[in-house]
């Protein structure tokens, strides 16, 4: 029987600063602290008496890499407060937004963080140019991240903090020789992206544990904007009460926030996407990979890799769909009306269900305000995960290897601590 | 950079209390930059890249993020000791904002805020990277602006490769 205390002091590969802290008693795990330990910058707190046209920008700082996702949620959350509906061509502008950012933000996690796990290498780019395969996927991954980075500047000026979307629409608009270069860069990475699906559906990492999946689903086509929020257990939630149905968990060891949904823990991310609607992806997409699309659903955690590539690829195809076929003219800026109300946006962020709610007052001014990010959604789910790895493999792997193990399961789950770190529970009376 | 002339730049990345933004605009110069910089850098301890990481002699440590508890500092003084040049990148470590709004904060924010910030030990006020240490370089915005860092890294590069010749 095997007793002993495993600490982690930093993971790495991945967003941000965590770390683990495993108890293990006659073969029992006692506890699994999964520690955030970024710093609080208190963006619930500090929004506090801003203008709303503001809001989106400021808590796009929230995080680097998901900014554009989080600029989305509080627009939306805006918008409502505002009584704005915003138009056609700005919701079909944000769709590509979206599409900018999973390219490059799942490309830089499956080729940077995960993949060199699997090729038994400490990092990416130690990967050897003169094996045929390695110097493919080197040179796969940077195309597929320079497409998607391209896509993003393009339609909305910038990969992180994006500077063109606002409250009401876009104050920049792609021209037409921009959207042909775009065109020709996603269709020149589309093969690469084939191959990436491939190497991810082969991956020989398999843990699997029954849980609950929740994402944002669409009513037409796949997508991380609009929808009604469905879980595997057949339930639906509207997006402005979604927050009733989470339960907030103080854990005094972690600077996160983490969430249950009715009294239980969940996973939102690519993985509960798929699970929930890949009959509503791109019929491009569903064409090129047929039967991949059989591994669906899952309870297979590392199959979060395998999805997050899947929607690399639907965010190719649609994306093209839109761009060769939407014309994007120049549009003013829808204006609303200040008052007092509240707004909820939620969207789905790369790595899962992003929530942000807004309670304005007639002046203008933001009075309160509120963010769940997906990390803190998936913290309880992760702990619960790793205390079941540490059970099943504790007789096989000695303990100076199970803190890879554990790490690599983490990584499959892209967590991202910059955004987790940085919220105040608050009180809505 | 050492004596000897083929050896590679030594560089670490470093991220405190910020969005990391900076590192994400790191990641995406790798496109156009990755094999260039695989010859000229030994990426020695970049945590974003890498899960086996060594701080020992670097030639230039870059800087993301403000100063926020004790650990930080007592960190950014052990990067500042075994690096030559130390670049400070992004808005949050060159002014430290925004992630030092707390300092700005009324003192009834300040009051609801207490309990966190003394559960986590973090200090008062949250510090720009020069009020802890000497900054030899700065790349400010928020994100970084990208080709402010590449001229940042080219001159750096250039002085470490003459003073090899």
């Amino acid at each position: 029987m095997h007793s002993f205390d495993l600490t982690l002091d930093r993971l790495t590969k991945l967003e941000g600063s965590a770390s683990l802290e495993i108890r293990v008693k006659d073969n029992k795990v006692e506890h699994v602290h999964f520690k955030i330990t970024e710093f609080k910058r208190f963006f619930t707190k500090a929004l506090e008496g801003k203008p709303i046209i503001a809001l989106p920008q400021l808590l796009s700082r929230i995080c680097g890499t998901c900014s554009n996702a989080h600029i989305m949620a509080s627009i939306e959350a805006c918008e409502r407060a505002l009584g704005i509906t915003p138009s056609a061509q700005t919701m079909r502008l944000r769709t590509l937004t979206m599409y900018g950012l999973n390219i490059r933000d799942h490309a830089l996690h499956l080729y940077l963080f995960a993949l060199p796990d699997m090729f038994g290498k400490d990092a990416f780019l130690d990967f050897d140019e003169n094996d045929p395969i390695q110097h493919q996927l080197l040179h796969d991954a940077f195309e597929i991240k320079a497409a998607g980075n391209f896509l993003s500047i393009l339609v909305a000026g910038r990969s992180v903090h994006a500077m063109y979307p606002t409250i009401g629409g876009f104050i920049h608009f792609p021209d037409a020789a921009g959207i042909e270069e775009v065109i020709k860069k996603l269709e020149a990475i589309r093969p690469a992206v084939l191959r990436l699906i491939k190497t991810f559906e082969d991956a020989q990492f398999h843990f699997e544990r029954e849980t609950v999946f929740v994402a944002l689903v669409p009513k037409d086509r796949f997508g991380f904007i609009n929808g009604i929020i469905r879980t595997s257990e057949g339930d639906a939630i509207p997006e402005e009460k979604f927050g009733e149905h989470l339960e907030h968990v103080v854990l005094p060891y972690s600077q996160g926030s983490a969430y249950k949904l009715e009294g239980k823990a969940f996973m939102v991310g690519a993985l509960s996407r798929l699970n929930l609607a890949k009959d509503l992806l791109h019929p491009h997409t569903k064409e090129s990979i047929g039967k991949t699309l059989d591994l669906f659903p899952s309870i297979d955690v590392y199959r979060n890799n395998l999805a997050q590539a899947i929607e690399i690829l639907h965010s190719i195809d649609d994306g093209l769909d839109i761009l060769r076929n939407e014309k994007i003219v120049s549009e003013p800026i829808i204006k609303g009306q200040n008052r007092d109300a509240e707004g909820v946006g939620v969207v789905e962020a790369p790595r899962g269900t992003l929530y942000h709610k807004v309670q304005l007052a007639s002046n203008g001014i933001v009075t309160k305000g509120e963010v769940v990010v997906p990390t803190g959604q998936n913290q309880i789910n992760i702990e619960e995960d790793i205390a079941r790895l540490v059970e099943d493999i504790i007789e096989d792997v000695p303990k100076e290897k199970m803190g890879y193990e554990i790490e690599k399961l983490i990584r499959a789950y892209d967590p991202c601590m910059s955004c987790a770190a940085h919220f105040l529970k608050i009180k809505w009376v | 950079m050492a004596d000897e002339p083929n050896k590679k730049i030594r560089i670490g990345w470093f991220s405190f209390s910020c969005c990391e933004d900076n590192v994400i605009l790191f990641t995406e110069l790798l496109n156009d930059h990755w094999q260039e910089w695989k010859k000229l850098f030994d990426f020695r301890h970049v945590r974003v890249l890498k899960t086996n990481n060594i701080l020992d002699e670097l030639d230039i440590a870059f800087i993301e993020g403000a100063i926020a508890s004790e650990g930080h500092e007592a960190k950014l003084r052990e990067i500042r000791e075994k690096s030559k040049k130390l670049v400070a990148v992004g808005a949050c470590a060159v002014i430290g904002m925004p992630a030092a709004q707390r300092n700005y904060f009324t003192e009834e924010q300040k009051q609801e805020i207490e309990f966190l910030t003394a559960r986590f030990a973090a200090l008062p006020k949250v510090l720009k990277v020069s009020d802890v240490v000497k900054v030899d370089a700065e790349v400010g915005g928020c994100p970084m602006d990208p080709n402010v860092f590449l001229k940042a890294v080219t001159g750096l590069v250039q002085e470490f490769q003459q003073v090899t010749k």
